[in-house]
């Protein structure tokens, strides 16, 4: 079988929809941030999908700066989430109600 | 080099107050440095005199051109030595030594000494600066300074609530006075377009107005004195602003009238020095008594020629003097403190200094502050002796019987005494009576004030000395007094001869002195054909009259003393009892309830405005708004993530579904 380009796409949209099922349904917010991590390469491997199939390399130049901001990005969001474990002892987003009226 | 040298008369206590206050110096040290920088400027003083020190090159601080529409503005730190500045630098530094000398046995005991003396170090640099000023904005900043120490030393004991009250009304009083100097002093500028104050510029400022102005520019606009005296008058115009009309002339000799008020505690005014006598005894010889209340008027004789310019003003000046010289020795009579008799004796002479310079004796005020200085400052000083020597006891009342216990501090006082109440040969006899001349050439009224005002002065004085140093001991500390230690009586007996001979040398040298200052001021101003104010003369020339310049004064001065030694020889209380004046004619108590009381109101009504209008409305008011809308907002925080999440992706797939579908 031909692989074309719509299994790509729907590799990826399985891949977005596990990854926002994740975030909306799982309550560690360490779990939330590698379901967001994977909606965030369901879309590059779209992108990287498109390129293949379109012949020129600019949807994979773009992943390049993607991961690298997604990288720095996971630092920042990991570091956040240590502090907030660090203040609360808790990562389970339940317990995180301050601005709840 | 030789100009270099004046400088130091300013440098000195300066450097000495800010290296005291620095804290730089142990107790002992700082004594050291600022009797030092005292002795500096006394010696300047004297070089400045004698010794041929001149005048350093003024520093131009500010200097803005001027145009048709508005006088330039200079402003220069410099030094002027006159006739007038000289004798006053004299006093000034000349007193101050001795009262620092005196102060390093009065205060030895004080764990606060050190800045006592930088206290006196910042006194002694802002009087001098007063002295030297050549232009009024210079004199203003030494003028607050003045002030500002004042307030340093009368609070000095802090931690009595009575001197840090003292203190504030000091300040306060002196303040109010001064907002009155600020408007005289514009007035100044505008009207003349400098501020200096060298003699030269005032007689071309006199000039300027002089040439418009008639004999008598009491209450006549320039438009009657036109038609009055059948000659044009050149107005000149500033903005709009008549600079010859007689209104702001007079306004400018009332607004530069209004610092002397604060500063020589003229009535109404006079309340402050009274309870500046909290503070310690060499501060109220040196401030409070010698040097710095006289800088009202010596700030007076500075502008004389421009007070001529509004005869209304002149008299004005005169009145006030002559009014607070009586209200002051009335209510010395009924004073039991010897302190307080003496403050209000001093506001007494202060008023006879500003009613010679109303009527046209800068001279004679000159002569009778000097002599004041030295005897006023010996008789706070041995007063501070008697004071240190009962520990503390301030009520005449209290003491008795000193004259023979403490003989030198005793007759010191006495010889200070008599040079007050104008006994001849003393000093206040020559002096008193040439202010009294002065008067009655000017107008008789202001003659018979003073001479009840003379009688007064001796009746309280002989009750003073009677009560306090003669007759038997009433308490426990006149028994056993100790005389003061060497470095307080020295002082005492060179103020003492001071006190003595300074009136014969000033009656003996009075040609070459302030008058012929004066005098020689005169024959510039009038040089020319231009209309000689005050009927005529530019000083007070008093006729010669044996009777009234020695005999009436003399007879009351005699009575007055005569009956209060009867009166009081051997009493153990006062046979008088005067409610009102023992209660200082209710002014503290009319001010309390008018004044501070209204001001109160004032301060509650503001208070109020600030707490509801300006805090409650517009900051608090301001807060509720963010505070309501966070209110409203915190409703739609679940506080679920993934209910944000959801909504988050709903967003996400309704945006994509219109963009994509809906077409």
């Amino acid at each position: 079988m031909e692989i074309t380009l719509n299994h790509y796409l729907a590799v990826a949209a399985t891949l977005f929809v596990i990854g926002l099922m994740g975030v909306m349904m799982r309550r560690n917010l360490i779990i939330i941030y590698m379901s967001l991590e994977m909606m965030l390469q369901a879309a590059n491997l779209t992108l990287v999908a498109f390129s293949r199939f379109n012949g020129h390399l600019d949807g994979q130049v773009f992943v390049f700066f993607v991961i690298t901001v997604a990288a720095a990005e996971v630092a920042v969001g990991l570091a956040l989430i240590v502090a907030l474990f660090r203040l609360r002892q808790t990562t389970q987003v339940d317990n995180l109600t301050t601005l709840k009226f | 080099m030789d100009q270099y040298i004046a400088w130091f008369l300013l440098l000195a206590p300066l450097a000495a107050s800010v290296t005291i206050l620095l804290r730089l110096y142990s107790p002992n040290g700082a004594i050291f440095a600022s009797v030092g920088s005292a002795s500096l400027c006394f010696l300047i003083a004297l070089g400045i005199a004698w010794g041929g020190i001149v005048a350093p090159t003024p520093w131009m601080w500010i200097s803005l051109p001027g145009s048709n529409e508005s006088p330039g503005l200079e402003i220069e730190i410099g030094m002027i030595f006159d006739a007038l500045s000289k004798g006053m630098l004299l006093i000034v530094t000349g007193v101050g030594l001795l009262v620092h000398i005196f102060s390093i046995g009065y205060m030895a005991q004080d764990p606060g000494r050190a800045r006592f003396f930088g206290g006196l170090s910042i006194f002694m640099f802002s009087m001098t600066g007063i002295v030297v000023s050549t232009n009024l904005i210079e004199m203003f900043f030494f003028w607050e300074g003045v002030g500002l120490s004042s307030y340093l030393l009368i609070g000095f004991w802090f931690t009595k609530e009575s001197a840090a009250a003292a203190a504030n009304k000091a300040f306060v009083c002196n303040r109010l006075a001064d907002f009155g100097f600020m408007i005289g002093i514009l007035t100044y500028w505008i009207l003349m377009g400098t501020v200096s104050v060298k003699p030269i510029d005032l007689s071309n400022s006199y000039h300027q107005n002089a040439v418009s102005l008639p004999r008598v520019v009491s209450i006549l606009t320039p438009e009657e004195i036109a038609a009055h005296t059948g000659t044009a008058i050149s107005v000149r115009h500033i903005g709009g602003v008549n600079l010859t009309s007689p209104l702001l002339l007079t306004i400018m000799v009332l607004g530069l009238f209004g610092g002397c008020v604060g500063k020589s505690a003229m009535f109404p005014f006079h309340v402050w020095l009274p309870d500046a006598m909290e503070g310690p005894t060499p501060v109220s010889a040196l401030i409070h008594a010698a040097t710095m209340v006289a800088a009202g008027v010596y700030m007076l004789c500075r502008v004389y020629p421009l007070l001529l310019l509004s005869t209304f003003g002149l008299e004005f000046i005169a009145c006030i003097g002559c009014f607070t010289a009586i209200f002051a020795a009335l209510i010395a009579v009924q004073q039991n403190d010897i302190k307080r008799i003496l403050a209000y004796s001093t506001l007494s002479q202060l008023g006879y200094m500003v009613m010679a310079v109303g009527c046209g004796g800068p001279d004679a005020a000159m002569f009778h502050l000097t002599t004041h200085a030295f005897f006023k400052a010996l008789l706070f000083l041995a007063a501070g002796s008697v004071i240190h020597a009962l520990h503390e006891e301030q009520d005449i009342w209290k003491m008795g019987g000193l004259d023979k216990k403490i003989p030198l501090t005793y007759w010191t006082f006495l010889l200070g005494m008599l040079a007050l109440i104008g006994c001849p040969p003393f000093s206040g006899f020559f002096s008193k009576d040439y202010i009294l001349a002065d008067a009655h050439a000017f107008h008789p009224a202001f003659y018979w004030v003073g001479v009840a005002t003379a009688f007064l002065t001796a009746f309280y004085m002989t009750r003073l000395v009677v009560v306090a140093f003669l007759g038997s001991a009433r308490s426990k500390a006149a028994e056993h007094p100790h005389e003061s230690p060497l470095v307080m009586t020295i002082p005492l007996i060179i103020l003492a001869v001071l006190s003595v001979g300074s009136g014969l040398w000033g009656f003996w040298s009075s040609d070459s002195g302030m008058k012929n200052f004066y005098h020689n001021w005169a024959i510039n101003l009038f040089s020319d054909t231009d209309p000689i104010p005050n009927n005529g003369h530019f000083i007070t020339v008093p006729e010669i009259n044996t009777g009234i310049e020695l005999g009436i004064p003399f007879a009351a001065v005699f009575f007055g003393a005569l009956l209060s030694y009867y009166l009081y020889l051997d009493r153990t209380t006062d046979p008088l009892h005067i409610r009102l004046l023992a209660r200082k004619f209710y002014v503290d108590e009319l001010y309390q309830r008018r004044l501070v009381r209204g001001q109160q109101l004032l301060a509650g009504l503001l208070n109020w405005i600030d707490a509801w209008i300006l805090d409650g409305l517009i900051l608090r008011g301001g807060a509720y708004i963010s505070v309501g809308f966070g209110e409203v907002f915190r409703l739609f925080q679940t506080g679920s993530l993934q209910t944000y999440a959801f909504i988050f992706t709903l967003g996400g797939v309704l945006l994509i579904y219109f963009t994509l579908f809906a077409h």
